[in-house]
């Protein structure tokens, strides 16, 4: 029995014996696209989960060279290893960084802009997990509206994070950047695909994922690809390209799942009210009449 | 090709590189210790989709003969195989002590 995705990416484990939580999703985001990217793939990763579980000395889970760079610098170590191994001569390899959503949307957010900026010829990939999870869950700019986190605490006035999540998909594609994505560890045919595409594009290249984080989001190990596709489901997320100054949507629901159903499954929103989900569900309306409107289907 | 275990040294302070490199894949532990249940494989059943290996977090499965076989020493239990095995052929087991 031939599945198509299995078939287009290799057979080798790039991201091995790493000391991820059981069922992390983050891992699976940065196990997929080694897996399409192959050997000659240089990972930049920094500080935070995906560095944290997979540098242990001597226990070194990349089977490709990889670097840990500053939490700050992804995207400024990506250039420099891309110019690097130009100026050497190399040719054939791709410099990919796997940055999570505090790495990208808050203190790494200047990098990236300067590398999208001089179009440098770098893969930017950012695991989200809408929090601070390795420092052990803080708010993030990518947290969304009434999650609980340390330090968005749920209690009887304040019900966990009261701001929306950044929209760093678009604040990419506002760079006119040559492609950008969004995707979900729930999809991964649709995100191994938009790797692969990256990696045929000249210039920058963003692809955004959503990778739900058990210990974080206070669902069971075995949860995790299951509220990465429900995420989807609910519109609480969509799967997007841009390119050539075009947005499109690559998947429509055709009709939306219980965004209820979707928060109430998760321990870091056990606390919202049902005028709270309200709120949630509006935004996400308002949202999608945006996207019905820009995005070309 | 996939990293693997070598051989285990007790590595001292001197040992710990002066720069900030060293050997790709280099494994010294195995993560089976943190399974409390394991998944089973039943070989009549599986028809070698593939979809647990894709989404297995740890890629520890692999396809061999038309079946998906796991590798034990880092697989860790979550369960996403089980689940995403859509006729069945995955269920988990008390781990056996
Ligand atoms: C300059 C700096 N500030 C703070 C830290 C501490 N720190 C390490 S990982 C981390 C959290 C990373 O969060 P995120 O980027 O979302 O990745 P995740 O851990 O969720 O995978 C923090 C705050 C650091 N290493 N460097
Ligand atoms: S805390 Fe979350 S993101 Fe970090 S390793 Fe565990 S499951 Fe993965
Ligand atoms: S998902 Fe099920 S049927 Fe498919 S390869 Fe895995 S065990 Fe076999
Ligand atoms: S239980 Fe988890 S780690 Fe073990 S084989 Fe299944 S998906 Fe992989
Ligand atoms: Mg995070």
């Amino acid at each position: 029995m031939a599945n198509k995705t299995a078939e287009s990416i290799s057979r080798d484990e790039f991201f091995y014996g790493h000391k991820a939580c059981a069922g992390c999703g983050g891992s699976l985001a940065v196990r997929a696209a080694l897996k399409v990217l192959g050997p000659n793939a240089v990972s930049v990763l920094p500080a935070g989960c995906m560095s944290a579980v997979g540098f242990n000395f001597p226990q070194l889970c990349f089977s490709n060279n990889s670097i840990i760079s500053t939490f700050a610098g992804t995207a400024s170590m990506l250039t420099g290893v891309e110019a690097g191994l130009r100026a050497r001569g190399y040719k054939d390899f791709t410099a990919v960084g796997f940055a999570g959503d505090g790495g990208t949307a808050d203190i790494g957010i200047q990098a990236l802009s300067g590398a999208i900026d001089r179009n440098d010829n770098i893969i930017y990939i950012c695991y989200d997990n809408e929090a601070y999870m390795n420092t052990g869950i803080q708010k993030s700019g990518l947290t969304p509206f009434g999650a609980k986190t340390t330090t968005t605490p749920a209690g009887k006035n304040i019900h966990g994070n009261i701001r929306p999540k950044k929209n760093m998909f678009e604040i990419a594609a506002a760079h006119d950047i040559p492609y950008a994505a969004t995707a979900s560890i729930g999809n991964l045919p649709d995100f191994i695909k938009k790797v692969q595409k990256a990696s045929q594009i000249q210039g920058t290249k963003y692809i955004h994922v959503i990778a739900p984080c058990p210990t974080g989001w206070g669902v069971a190990p075995d949860e995790t690809v299951a509220i990465a596709k429900e995420v989807v489901e609910s519109g609480l997320w969509y799967l997007a390209e841009y390119e050539n100054g075009t947005f499109r949507l690559n998947y429509k629901p055709k009709e939306f799942s219980s965004v209820e159903a979707y928060l109430r499954k998760q321990g870091r929103f056990k606390h919202l009210t049902d005028e709270d989900i309200k709120i949630i569900e509006a935004s996400r309306d308002k949202k999608w009449e945006y996207i019905n409107k820009n995005f070309e289907l | 090709m996939r990293p693997y275990i070598r051989e285990k040294k007790n590595f001292t302070f001197d040992d710990v590189p002066e720069n900030t490199s060293f050997e790709a894949g280099y494994l010294t532990t195995v993560n089976s210790g943190w399974r409390s249940i394991r998944p089973v494989i039943n070989g009549d059943r599986c028809v070698g989709c593939e979809q647990c290996y894709l989404y297995c977090p740890d890629g520890v499965i692999s396809i061999n003969n038309g079946k998906a076989v796991i590798d034990y020493d880092f697989c860790k239990g979550c369960g996403i195989c089980a689940k995403i095995c859509k006729i069945g052929a995955i269920e988990m087991e008390a781990e056996r002590k």
